[in-house]
């Protein structure tokens, strides 16, 4: 699987909450095998910023750009290349994995079809592939929307403290798929107050005060 | 990647949302039981004659659907708000107006549609005449689903707060007022063997301009809630 050459910038974002500034006058640029590591403490504004990148929230000033154009000028094309896991995981309680993921990719994409198995077995998510999401622990249901990202043939990734809940061995397994999407010539946004060990592509740090 | 077809997506949801409706049929059934009892306290508070009940019937049956509708729309967006599925379908490829439509379809089809089925059963015991009965079922078949795409936009908007019931019902309750009027009058000009059709198609222009412009206003207003 190849990734075409694709551009996301930043340009002059800036963001209040009340009368706090959350970031100013922001501005990045991201190619084909680069992530942005987003870091910073509590309350520091990562996942508004990120929230932001994914087009869910408006800067106040500035904007942020897919292949030079606006995304809020070009929504589908920016939702098609990208995919977004932020804090909610996006699973329907009455519904099992699979179901969700299913569901999922019938809005999204026609042929994920085979890769939704390949998903659910690289995140070991066999055994509780038929127990409604409701039942299952927090590590798993994290699991489930990190399959949902596995699925997405997006070439940006853009998760939200994605070793939220997980064990050590989630944490190595998300590792080492945002290493093999990089390499593969993807992007990825982390938000993170972790230490991450990405191999593959190169870091591009983002500190938030 | 190729995205599927608009259809598609709308079907894959409504097939998704009838079935986790049908999942938690005691959230279904609320709403019905509440039309049921409201309907069903007029007669005790004011008085069992059959005058009286057969004047007041029509007004009250679309009252108690009327505020069955709004009770019924807290389960709307709710669900998919608190649990980010709401979040996904905002940043898919699918234009989310349309989403919205097919979930206020879905939404009708398991709270209204049940209750135009009940409202002749309701009718009956207000004594309204046999042949009232095709015009209130036609008129209510009319009035619901605007009703439930007006509240939507209402649903919509308050998506965003932790209690929104009793906004919603302020939002949406004025705006509703026209298809009240029009529904509870197509009934009363049948019971005196009168021609309905002036009300019936002002309820159909009413349901064709929400149908229109609902789910834009929506759309919107889930953008705003989400942000």
């Amino acid at each position: 699987m190849s990734i075409s050459e694709a551009s996301l910038q930043g340009r002059g974002l800036s963001l209040w909450r009340g009368d706090r500034c959350l970031f100013q006058n922001l501005g990045f640029e991201l190619t084909n095998s680069q992530w942005l590591h987003v870091s910073g403490g509590n309350g520091s504004g990562k996942t508004t910023l990120l929230r932001v990148l994914a087009g869910l929230t408006m800067p106040e000033s500035g904007d942020v750009y897919w292949d030079d154009r606006r995304i809020s000028r070009s929504r589908f094309d920016y939702h098609r290349s990208m995919i977004y896991m932020g804090h909610l995981e996006g699973l329907k309680g009455d519904m099992n994995p699979e179901e969700n993921l299913r569901f999922h990719y019938q809005l999204r994409d026609k042929k994920a079809g085979e890769r939704i198995e390949i998903a659910i077995e690289r995140l070991g998510l066999e055994r509780c592939r038929s127990l409604p999401c409701r039942s299952l622990s927090a590590g798993q249901r994290r699991r489930a929307a990190l399959a949902r990202v596995l699925v997405s043939s997006a070439t940006l990734w853009i998760l939200d403290e994605p070793f939220a809940n997980l064990d050590v061995k989630g944490r190595e397994l998300v590792e080492e798929l945002v290493s093999e999407h990089l390499e593969q010539g993807g992007m990825a946004i982390l938000a993170a107050h972790h230490e991450m060990h990405i191999n593959g592509g190169t870091r591009v740090p983002l500190e938030l005060s | 990647m190729q995205t599927p077809g608009m259809l598609d997506a709308g079907w894959a949801l409504l097939v998704r949302d009838i079935k986790l409706g049908y999942r938690r049929i005691g959230e279904l059934a609320n709403p019905l039981v509440f039309f049921l009892v409201v309907a069903t306290l007029f007669p005790l508070a004011t008085s069992p004659e059959r005058e009286l009940l057969m004047e007041i019937g029509p007004g009250i049956v679309w009252v108690a659907a009327l505020l069955s509708s709004v009770l019924a729309l807290d389960t709307l967006y709710r669900s998919d708000m608190d649990d980010g599925t709401m979040e996904q379908m905002a940043l898919s490829p699918q234009p989310l107006a349309w989403l919205l439509l097919v979930k206020t379809v879905a939404h009708w089809l398991v709270s209204g549609l049940p209750l135009v089925i009940l409202a002749p059963l309701v009718a009956q015991a207000f004594f309204l005449p046999a042949e009232a009965g095709p015009t209130m079922v036609a008129s209510l078949a009319l009035g619901t689903p605007t009703l439930s795409l007006i509240g939507s936009i209402g649903a919509a908007l308050t998506a965003g707060l932790r209690r929104g019931g009793a906004l919603v019902a302020m939002l949406v309750l004025p705006l509703s007022m026209p298809i009240l009027i029009f529904g509870a009058r197509a009934t009363d000009l049948a019971m005196d063997g009168l021609d309905v059709t002036g009300p019936l198609n002002l309820l159909a222009a009413i349901m064709f301009l929400a149908l229109s412009l609902g789910p834009i206003a929506a759309a919107a207003a889930i953008r705003v809630s989400l942000d």
